[in-house]
C-alpha cells in the first residue's frame, strides 16, 4: 500500500494519538454522555434505570445539603485560592531574592506539598486536636483559649482552610521557575529609569509571569471544587454539615445512598459550573494576561 | 541605597525564616509524634522532642495484625508502578504523535486533549464505575491502572511540548540513514527525553500513590487496600484510642516514596539539562 504524503501523515498521525483517542472516547466522551442520560433517570445500581426526566434537578433546587454543599465549597475556594496563591507568589519573590541559603528556604517550603493527601489529613487531624493539639498549643502562646477546631461547626472549614495553605510550595516553585524566565535586561532598565519596586513589578515583573498566573489560578479553581481527601478521612462532611464539600455530597449521594441519578444531575451541573468559571477567568485575562509574541491561540 | 538594599534583604530573610519555621513545624511535629510512647503522645503541652526515641513504633505497624500495614504498601506499590509504566509509554507515544505528525484535525484534536486536562473526575466517576462495574472489575486493581495505559493529558501535554524543542534535523539525518517511524521514535526522540520523561513518570507515580477517591470506589476488601484507604481506616473508630503515634508512623512511611524520588529526580533533572544541551 502506497500513501500519499499527506496520507501518510494523516495515517501516523492517528496511529500514535490512538491510545489518547481511545482513551478519550472511553473514559471521558462516553462517561459525560452518559452522565447526562443518567442525570435524567433514576437509578439505584441493582434495578434499572428509570426515567424521571427532570425530576433529580428540580429535587436538587429544593435541597438544602445540595445548596450547603455548594456554599461550604465555594467559601473555602473563595479564601483558600487567592490567598495561597499571592502567598506562594510573594514567597517565591522573597527567596528570588539574593539571599543566603536559598536552596534550603527552597527545599523547606515545597518539602510539606510532598505530605499531600491522606497523610496531610492525618497529620492535621492530630495537630488540631482540641485537647493535645499542637496547634492549640501554639495559640496559647499568645494567649487565645483552646479551639474545637473539627468539632466547632464554625471553625471546621476555617481548619480546612489553614491546612490548605501549607501546600502552597508546589505553586511557589512553578512561580520561582517563572520569576527566574524574566529577562535581567528588562528589570535592569526598569530601575535605570528610576521605577520603584511596585511598578517594576506591576508593569514588568507581573506581566511576564501572567500566563503562568492565570494557569495556576484555574487550575487551583478547578482543584478546590474537587476537595474531597479531608471531607472523607477527618470530618465526614461535619460537624453539622459545615464541611460537606460538593464532591462528598457527590460521592454519599451515589455510593452511599446509592441515587446515582441524582449525583449524575450533580455531576453535570460540576461540569457545567468549570466550564462556565474557566470561560469567565479566561474572557477577562484578556486584560492583564500578556503573551510574549503576542497572543496565543 | 547600599542601606535600603540591606535592610529590605534582611527583613526578607527574616519573613523567611519565620515563615520556614510555621512550615516545618507540623513535619517536625509528625516525626516526634512517631517515636513518642502511647502516653507521651497524649501529654499537653506536647513535648518537642520524645523522652525516649520508640523505634519499635515502626516495627509494630508493619507487625500488627489488624493493621496490615505491609500488605497497603505493597498494593500501593504494584498499582503506582503499572500506572507510571503506562502512562508514560503512552503518553510518551501519544505526545510525539502530536508533536511530529501534521495530521489532518490535529488542532481539534490537540485542543480537545487539552479541555480534558480540566475535566473533574468527580463529573464521570459514576459512568466510570458502572462501566467497571459491568466488566466485573470491582475489587481489583484494573480500574486502576488500566485507564493509564490510553495516556493522560496533561502529561501528553508536558512531552508534547519537550518534543518540540527537539530539532528537526535529528528526524532529517534518521531519515537519510533509513531509520523506520518506529526507530525515529524509540532511537533518536526518546533517549533524549529522559528528563522529562522522568518527570512524568514522577508526577504519575505522586498522583497514583496519594490518590484516594478511586481506590475509595473500586476496592472493597482490606487485602486489596491501599496505603491512603487504608490509613483512613485506621483513624475511624475502629481503635478506642487512636494511636496517634502509629498513625504518624505510617503518614511518614507513605511520604518517603515520594520524598526518595523527589531527592534522586532532582539529580537527574540538572543532568538532563546537560544532556539536552545538544548544539
Amino acid at each position: 500500500m502506497k500513501l500519499s504524503a499527506t496520507g501518510r501523515e494523516n495515517f501516523y498521525f492517528y496511529l500514535f494519538i490512538m491510545p489518547w483517542l481511545l482513551g478519550f472516547l472511553i473514559f471521558a466522551l462516553y462517561p459525560i454522555g452518559a452522565s447526562l442520560v443518567y442525570s435524567f433517570t433514576d437509578y439505584d445500581i441493582i434495578s434499572s434505570p428509570k426515567f424521571v426526566g427532570l425530576a433529580n434537578y428540580q429535587e436538587l433546587f429544593q435541597d438544602e445539603l445540595f445548596y450547603k454543599s455548594i456554599w461550604v465549597t465555594f467559601k473555602y475556594t473563595i479564601i483558600s485560592v487567592p490567598l495561597t496563591l499571592i502567598l506562594s507568589l510573594i514567597f517565591a519573590m522573597l527567596i528570588n531574592q539574593k539571599i543566603p541559603a536559598q536552596g534550603f528556604f527552597r527545599t523547606a517550603m515545597y518539602f510539606p506539598s510532598m505530605v499531600s493527601g491522606v497523610s496531610m489529613s492525618l497529620l492535621w487531624f492530630w495537630i488540631f486536636n482540641p485537647q493535645i493539639g499542637f496547634f492549640n498549643y501554639i495559640l496559647s502562646w499568645f494567649g487565645v483559649k483552646p479551639q474545637l477546631w473539627f468539632l466547632d461547626e464554625h471553625l471546621a472549614l476555617w481548619a480546612l482552610i489553614i491546612m490548605s495553605f501549607w501546600g502552597m510550595g508546589a505553586g511557589m516553585l512553578i512561580f520561582l521557575a517563572a520569576l527566574q524566565g524574566v529577562p535581567a535586561s528588562l528589570l535592569e532598565a526598569a530601575r535605570l529609569d528610576g521605577a520603584s519596586r511596585w511598578s517594576t513589578f506591576w508593569n514588568v515583573t507581573f506581566p511576564m509571569i501572567s500566563p503562568i498566573f492565570l494557569f495556576q489560578l484555574i487550575m487551583a479553581i478547578i482543584e478546590s471544587f474537587q476537595v474531597f481527601t479531608p471531607a472523607y478521612v477527618m470530618t465526614q462532611g461535619g460537624p453539622n454539615y459545615s464541611t460537606r464539600f460538593y464532591v462528598y455530597h457527590l460521592y454519599e449521594s451515589a455510593f452511599k445512598n446509592f441515587r446515582l441519578g441524582y449525583a449524575s444531575a450533580m455531576a453535570w451541573l460540576l461540569l457545567i459550573a468549570v466550564l462556565i468559571i474557566t470561560y469567565i477567568i479566561m474572557k477577562t485575562s484578556n486584560r492583564y494576561v500578556y503573551y510574549e509574541g503576542g497572543k496565543e491561540s | 541605597m547600599m542601606n535600603k538594599h540591606f535592610i529590605s534583604r534582611g527583613l526578607a530573610f527574616l519573613i523567611l525564616i519565620v515563615c520556614t519555621a510555621a512550615m516545618i513545624s507540623p513535619i517536625f511535629f509528625m516525626i516526634s509524634t512517631s517515636l513518642k510512647t502511647k502516653s507521651e503522645m497524649l501529654l499537653f503541652p506536647p513535648t518537642w522532642i520524645p523522652q525516649s526515641f520508640q523505634w519499635a513504633n515502626f516495627k509494630e505497624l508493619f507487625t500488627n495484625d489488624e493493621i496490615k500495614f505491609g500488605v497497603l504498601y505493597q498494593n500501593s506499590i504494584i498499582i503506582a508502578v503499572f500506572t507510571v509504566i503506562g502512562t508514560v509509554f503512552s503518553s510518551a507515544v501519544v505526545a510525539y504523535g502530536f508533536s511530529r505528525y501534521r495530521g489532518k484535525g490535529r488542532n481539534l484534536m490537540f485542543m480537545l486533549m487539552i479541555s480534558t486536562m480540566m475535566l473533574p473526575y468527580p463529573a464521570i466517576m459514576i459512568p466510570q464505575f458502572l462501566l467497571f462495574s459491568e466488566l466485573d472489575w470491582m475489587d481489583t486493581f484494573l480500574p486502576l491502572i488500566v485507564p493509564a495505559f490510553f495516556g493522560s493529558a496533561y502529561q501528553i501535554f508536558l512531552l508534547r511540548q519537550f518534543f518540540n524543542t527537539l530539532p528537526n534535523e535529528l528526524y532529517d539525518s534518521g531519515k537519510i540513514d533509513g531509520a523506520s517511524v518506529i526507530r525515529m521514535f524509540t532511537s533518536i526522540a526518546l533517549p533524549l527525553s529522559g528528563p522529562a520523561l522522568a518527570t512524568v513518570a514522577i508526577f504519575s507515580f505522586v498522583w497514583s500513590w496519594n490518590d484516594l477517591l478511586a481506590p475509595v470506589l473500586y476496592l472493597n476488601s482490606q487485602e486489596k487496600f491501599t496505603l491512603p484507604i487504608g490509613m483512613a481506616a485506621m483513624i475511624s473508630s475502629k481503635f478506642r484510642i487512636a494511636p496517634w503515634n502509629l498513625l504518624m508512623c505510617a503518614a511518614i512511611m507513605a511520604v518517603i516514596p515520594v520524598v526518595a524520588l523527589f531527592a534522586v529526580a532532582q539529580k537527574r533533572f540538572t543532568e538532563g539539562i546537560v544532556l539536552t544541551g545538544i548544539k
